[in-house]
């Protein structure tokens, strides 16, 4: 472990940096380019990287497989339910007018809602998926 | 509510299948599943009913109105094939608590549930889009669960076939999307609806022809055409007995389903039966199915891969009507859809009540089956035999019409052929019903879990089916006659 130090040492620091990117690409996917899918695989691929360098072990620790697989359906359950609250105030399924007084922002409100769901599932299915693939053989 | 039906439709099963994997909790899996089942019957049926007196019901998802948004448009003909399936998955959860107990490993049990409700909620997003490309995107969820399905089984081949279905699934879908995109290209547009206007003006040329042609391939893989049906024996064998009666009732009914709305209403009668190779391919494919999968069958000894050879000549018939093209075909074709549904649900079922009371998987397995378990018994030899179609019996009416609309054709030929597959069929299911009837049980098999009531009411329940439907047509008979009148062949008429 001791040949790896400028590794990890860089990898500390940019980790930080991967993360925020991440939730750049996430609330900026509205009028920019990304979105919820690509900030998935953004954050998805720091806690790889985190993985790659401090071990399996180390990373299960941090960040256990459980939250992942809660995470899978977590983020379909946030995308139905903003679509549920459009049915519940009378308008069609995923309507986000119906998410604020004023139509636009409803549409501003919904569409960070629905991204919001895609982000939490892609970190979930990718670091599950990366998880299965490490440790198999394993258990 | 009820004006959101055609969202809740699809979007119950898939809060279910979610809820599930959130929850994750063994004894209340089922009753979410049931829940979510029962509740889908429900809007289902409204949306049926809704679809009968107001005629099409336009969907406009998310508030942008189609031809731009994604509009789900629900007629007579699909509302009908979502109320089956929503009812027949239903009965086969009833089923399933005993059966997935003895068949999978505890912990996978809460993550079958949640697939096989994300796979119906995919397959009613299938019937129920108006938009090619959704249509695709619910296919993928659909077959993606599917494989998981597929996967779960004790049974280790079962990972192989799942690798075997999920390569050719996706090609399938594939050369599904391919098409999709020649015809984006040539009308600027992906509403079914929308396309089938604007493919009106347009004269016949090539690109339109290759995306028939691709359509047609990527659907005829997930449909199981023959010789593209590769994939289905080893999936429908190694599945868990729940996951085979859920995908041979449903699955391959409802890309069958796309592929009549491709043909019929999106490029229409006239583009597609001007085509006589077309029609020759569908044709000769479709006989070549009934005869070569019952020729395979006869000689299977695994009773699931029998009976999904079988599945595979089945799907010929119903190709076969989508073929001949008159109105009796499409009868034939769609009453073909419902009743092999109820006869492979009420048949695999039954498989699975064996699997659970003695581990039964080869057919010599069943001698003396009449004496040792007389109500499974009798609900296989029933619904065997109304695959081979004998009078009084819902696949009887399926082939009547069909050999009523080849005969309007002047087609002898296909009228052998519907016949002489009828023998071939005689001779695999006479296989089991003499084994089972007429032979002296096998010593030593008697280590019997005794059957729940449940299992063994839902198949008993299916096999009066498939004799009532085909005393009493007036349920399916005259719903597929008002689906294929008023639907397919609207302009026709």
């Amino acid at each position: 472990m001791r040949l790896d130090l400028l590794l990890r040492i860089s990898s500390k620091i940019f980790l930080p940096f991967i993360i925020l990117f991440a939730f750049y690409v996430q609330f900026h996917g509205d009028f920019g380019p990304g979105g919820g899918f690509q900030a998935g695989v953004i954050f998805a691929a720091g806690i790889i990287l985190y993985t790659i360098i401090f071990g399996i072990k180390k990373a299960q620790k941090d960040f256990p497989e459980k939250i992942f697989n809660y995470m899978v359906p977590l983020g379909v359950l946030i995308f139905t339910v903003t679509g549920l609250i459009s049915l519940s105030k009378g308008l069609n399924f995923l309507d986000y007018d119906a998410l604020a007084h004023y139509p636009k922002h409803g549409q501003h409100i919904g569409i960070i809602a629905i991204e919001l769901g895609v982000f939490v599932t892609v970190i979930g299915s990718m670091v599950s998926i990366f998880y299965a693939f490490v440790t198999r053989g394993k258990k | 509510m009820n004006e959101h039906a055609p969202a809740l439709v699809v979007m119950l099963p898939i809060i279910g299948a979610v809820l599930i994997m959130l929850i994750r909790h063994n004894n209340l899996n089922w009753s979410i599943a049931l829940l979510s089942g029962i509740s889908t019957i429900y809007y289902s049926i409204i949306l049926y009913l809704n679809a009968r007196s107001l005629g099409t019901i336009s969907y406009a998802m998310g508030g942008w109105e189609p031809p731009v948004g994604i509009e789900y448009r629900i007629d007579e003909f699909n509302s009908l094939l979502i109320a089956l399936i929503a009812i027949v998955s239903f009965l086969i959860l009833i089923y399933a608590k005993s059966s997935l107990n003895i068949e999978l490993k505890k912990n996978k049990i809460s993550t079958f549930y949640s697939m096989y409700l994300l796979c119906l909620g995919g397959l009613i997003g299938i019937l129920s889009t108006g938009d090619a490309f959704n249509a695709f995107v619910f296919l993928e969820i659909s077959s993606l669960a599917t494989y998981v399905i597929i996967s779960m089984g004790n049974d280790r081949r079962g990972l192989l076939a799942a690798y075997q279905y999920l390569i050719i699934g996706t090609i399938g879908a594939t050369l599904y999307v391919i098409g999709v995109g020649l015809i984006f290209i040539i009308t600027g547009s992906l509403n079914l609806y929308d396309i089938s206007i604007k493919l009106g003006d347009i004269e016949l040329y090539r690109p339109l022809l290759a995306s028939l042609a691709f359509i047609t391939v990527g659907i005829a893989l997930k449909i199981a055409l023959f010789p593209l049906h590769a994939w289905l024996p080893n999936a429908y064998a190694f599945a868990p007995s729940v996951g085979t009666a859920f995908l041979a009732s449903t699955a391959t009914k409802v890309a069958i389903y796309l592929l009549i709305k491709y043909l019929y209403l999106v490029y229409g009668f006239d583009l597609v039966y001007s085509n006589q190779i077309f029609i020759f391919v569908i044709l000769s494919l479709s006989i070549i199915a009934m005869f070569g999968a019952s020729m395979i069958a006869i000689f299977q000894s695994n009773l699931k891969k029998l009976f999904a050879y079988s599945s595979v000549a089945q799907i010929g018939y119903i190709t076969l009507g989508i073929g001949i093209a008159n109105y009796n075909g499409l009868i034939g074709s769609t009453v073909h859809i419902i009743n092999h549904s109820i006869i492979k649900a009420a048949i695999f079922l039954a498989i699975g009540c064996l699997v659970f009371s003695s581990k039964i998987v080869n057919i010599d397995q069943l001698a003396g089956l009449g004496k040792r378990m007389p109500m499974v018994a009798l609900c296989i030899t029933v619904s065997s035999l109304s695959l081979i179609g004998v009078p009084g019996t819902v696949g009887f009416i399926s082939k009547w019409y069909l050999v009523l609309g080849s005969l309007e054709q002047g087609w002898w030929v296909v009228v052998f052929a519907l016949a002489v597959s009828s023998i071939l069929a005689l001779i695999y299911v006479g296989r089991i019903i003499e084994l089972i009837w007429f032979h002296a049980p096998v010593v030593g098999m008697d280590s019997e879990n005794k059957i729940p009531f449940e299992m063994l009411a839902v198949t008993v329940l299916m096999t009066i089916a498939t004799i009532y439907f085909g005393i009493d047509t007036r349920l399916t008979g005259d719903l597929a006659k008002i689906a294929v009148e008023n639907v397919l062949l609207g302009e026709q008429l």
